[in-house]
């Protein structure tokens, strides 16, 4: 219970973040990927106040032996560059230059009630969804 | 065409960064969207709870922002919706296959000194940049 509860508040704080950024609205997003029209530098700010809390943050957590809930720390340890990796990147990017959605931002403009976000949530549950059927399918071939 | 808000987005970054440090904290988690939702279907059992949770928290926290602010935040989009479904499935399936998105590879992979983060990050910027510029500038005639 206290997990699901450090969860929801975790993500509320993230939510909020986003809203207040302005990240939300991916008109904003979409202007700070064109360069060459009407560029706006917000994202930079965004992602760098972001960085300059989790570069510290996560060194000092990670000094501690074990998560304050208990249980383990969840890191990926991976290193290589595969090209699921390379692949994925590629395919996203394409999507996000396309709408000016990522996931965070998507699932937190649901809070506004527009039906074109729900049609792209959809779209994207059934994209992650997609992945998760054709992955088990070439594990069990 | 939208403002250049830079207070707003600094202290929205720092709260977003506050969230991903905290839920390393308390749960020993990185805090990527699509890996947490995309746990929802594809996750093991028992941990259904902790990842809807954090969703709802996404859903709600635009809300709760607004409560203190007195504005609800604007979400304005230009893309046409069958290309908001191609749009949505390529970021749904792009993010599990690439194992991250800007929060996962972004602000965490980052903050971690990930090398396969910093790799997905440079390349999904740059392939969004030349998306919009096709689809803006080249396609559009403008």
């Amino acid at each position: 219970m206290r997990a699901i509860m450090a969860s929801l508040f975790c993500g509320m704080l993230f939510g909020a973040g986003l809203a207040v950024s302005g990240m939300i609205n991916p008109a904003k997003v979409l202007n700070f990927l064109d360069f060459a029209g009407t560029w706006d530098p917000t994202l930079a700010l965004v992602m760098g106040g972001a960085l300059i809390v989790t570069i510290p943050g996560y060194l000092l957590v990670r000094r501690l032996g074990e998560p304050l809930l208990g249980g383990t720390f969840h890191l990926p340890t991976r290193r290589d560059l595969d090209p699921r990796l390379i692949g994925g990147a590629i395919l996203f990017g394409l999507g996000w230059g396309l709408a000016g959605f990522c996931p965070g931002p998507a699932f937190a403009a649901l809070s506004t009630g527009h039906a074109m976000v729900v049609v792209f949530v959809v779209a994207m549950a059934v994209g992650m969804v997609a992945f998760h059927v054709l992955a088990e399918r070439a594990i069990s071939t | 065409m939208t403002e250049f808000t830079p207070v707003s987005g600094l202290i929205g970054g720092m709260m977003i960064g506050l969230a991903a440090v905290l839920f390393l904290l308390l749960s020993g988690r990185i805090a990527g969207v699509s890996g947490i939702a995309g746990g929802i279907v594809g996750g093991r059992a028992g941990e259904f709870g902790w990842r809807a949770a954090f969703v709802l928290g996404l859903i709600g926290g635009p809300l709760i922002a607004a409560a203190f602010s007195g504005v609800m935040a604007t979400v304005t989009i230009q893309t046409s919706w069958p290309w908001l479904i191609v749009a949505g499935l390529l970021v749904g399936f792009g993010t599990r296959l690439g194992a991250g998105c800007t929060s996962g590879h972004g602000v965490c992979g980052l903050a971690r000194g990930s090398r396969r983060s910093l790799a997905a990050t440079i390349l999904f910027f740059a392939v969004a940049v030349v998306t919009v510029f096709v689809t803006r500038h080249l396609l559009q005639g403008a």
